[in-house]
């Protein structure tokens, strides 16, 4: 199994680099572009087949180490 | 008294503040492997600057969880003084022991120079010999200093007066264009609610002699031995 986790700035947060893609976008002439935010994303390999244990195992260590709660939300499936 | 410094694997200021501490101001203080469970015995603890473990993932995000990091929280929660320097600020955050968090400066660039600072109030073990009119010309050196907090935590920092330092211009004044890294608010500093725990960017150590260019870092040092050296148990000895 896998887990796949994305990590994203929370809306609230500036996100200057996310800016800069979304001016750099622009200048090279891609129109319609809104904001673009700028994250993070993880894989980690994980033994064994309980689903349901590494989803709750992968929760916590998102909300303890992987993301910063206090700027960051994440997202993660396992496959 | 006795100081801890600690000492992760990526700090760099760490010397730099056992010398001001040792050589400067005649206290004395040793380093701390961040593996120890113990700070034995220590009157302060200096968490400082520098990029543990290469700043991945977030900076101080894995820092946060050794060893010393427990007895630091332990010692915190005794009302020891712990004082976080740059990453060491950033460490702190992480780690809970402070509101709010340190994010890529707004201008996407490694600030390195110096900054101008204004000390919010002389009520903290951090700032007790800091005169309110003073300006305090420091060095800063991150890439991670933009401090932000949700409105709320932010509006309980101001109220409960834990905003010690923020960036101003020579002058004195918190303008836009003295905020080197888009800290909200130009803080540059803060303490937690029961005021023995503080960070702040900017490098105290780096100016606490007159050989540097300045000394100003030397009372941020001063006003915590002040503290110690007033407190009650100390009085009573």
């Amino acid at each position: 199994m896998k887990a796949k986790i994305i990590i994203t700035p929370k809306k609230a947060v500036l996100d200057p680099q996310g800016k800069t893609v979304q001016n750099a976008l622009a200048h090279i002439g891609y129109t319609g572009i809104g904001a673009v935010h700028v994250g993070k994303y993880l894989e980690i390999e994980l033994a064994g087949g309980d689903r349901e244990g590494a989803r709750k195992q992968i929760d916590e260590a998102c909300h303890r180490i992987q993301s910063n709660t206090v700027i960051e939300d994440y997202r993660f499936e396992i496959e | 008294m006795n100081f801890a410094v600690l000492q992760f694997p990526g700090s760099n200021c760490d010397q730099d503040v056992i010398h001001v501490l040792r050589n400067v101001l005649g206290h004395s203080a040793r380093l701390l492997w961040h593996k120890e469970s113990s700070l034995g015995a220590v009157d302060a603890v200096v968490v400082p600057g520098g990029f543990s473990y290469g700043d991945y993932l977030r900076t101080g995000a894995i820092a946060r969880f050794s060893p010393v990091m427990e007895a630091v929280r332990g010692f915190a929660a005794n009302g020891g003084l712990v004082l976080g320097i740059c990453n060491g600020f950033q460490i702190l955050c992480e780690s809970g022991l402070l509101p709010g968090a340190l994010i890529r400066n707004r201008s996407l660039q490694f600030r390195c120079e110096h900054t101008f600072l204004k000390t919010a109030t002389a009520d903290s073990p951090f700032t007790n010999r800091i005169a309110a009119d003073k300006v305090m010309r420091l060095p800063i050196a991150h890439g991670e200093g933009c401090y932000f907090a949700d409105e709320d935590t932010l509006a309980a920092l101001k109220a409960k007066n834990q905003v010690l330092w923020r960036y101003v211009s020579a002058q004195g004044e918190p303008t836009e264009a003295a905020n080197p890294n888009g800290s909200l608010d130009n803080i540059a500093g803060i303490c937690n609610e029961a005021r023995n725990v503080a960070g702040l960017m900017p490098h105290p150590e780096r100016a606490s002699e007159p050989i540097l260019g300045c000394a100003d870092g030397r009372l941020i040092f001063e006003s915590m031995i002040h503290a110690l050296t007033n407190r009650p148990e100390a009085k009573a000895a």
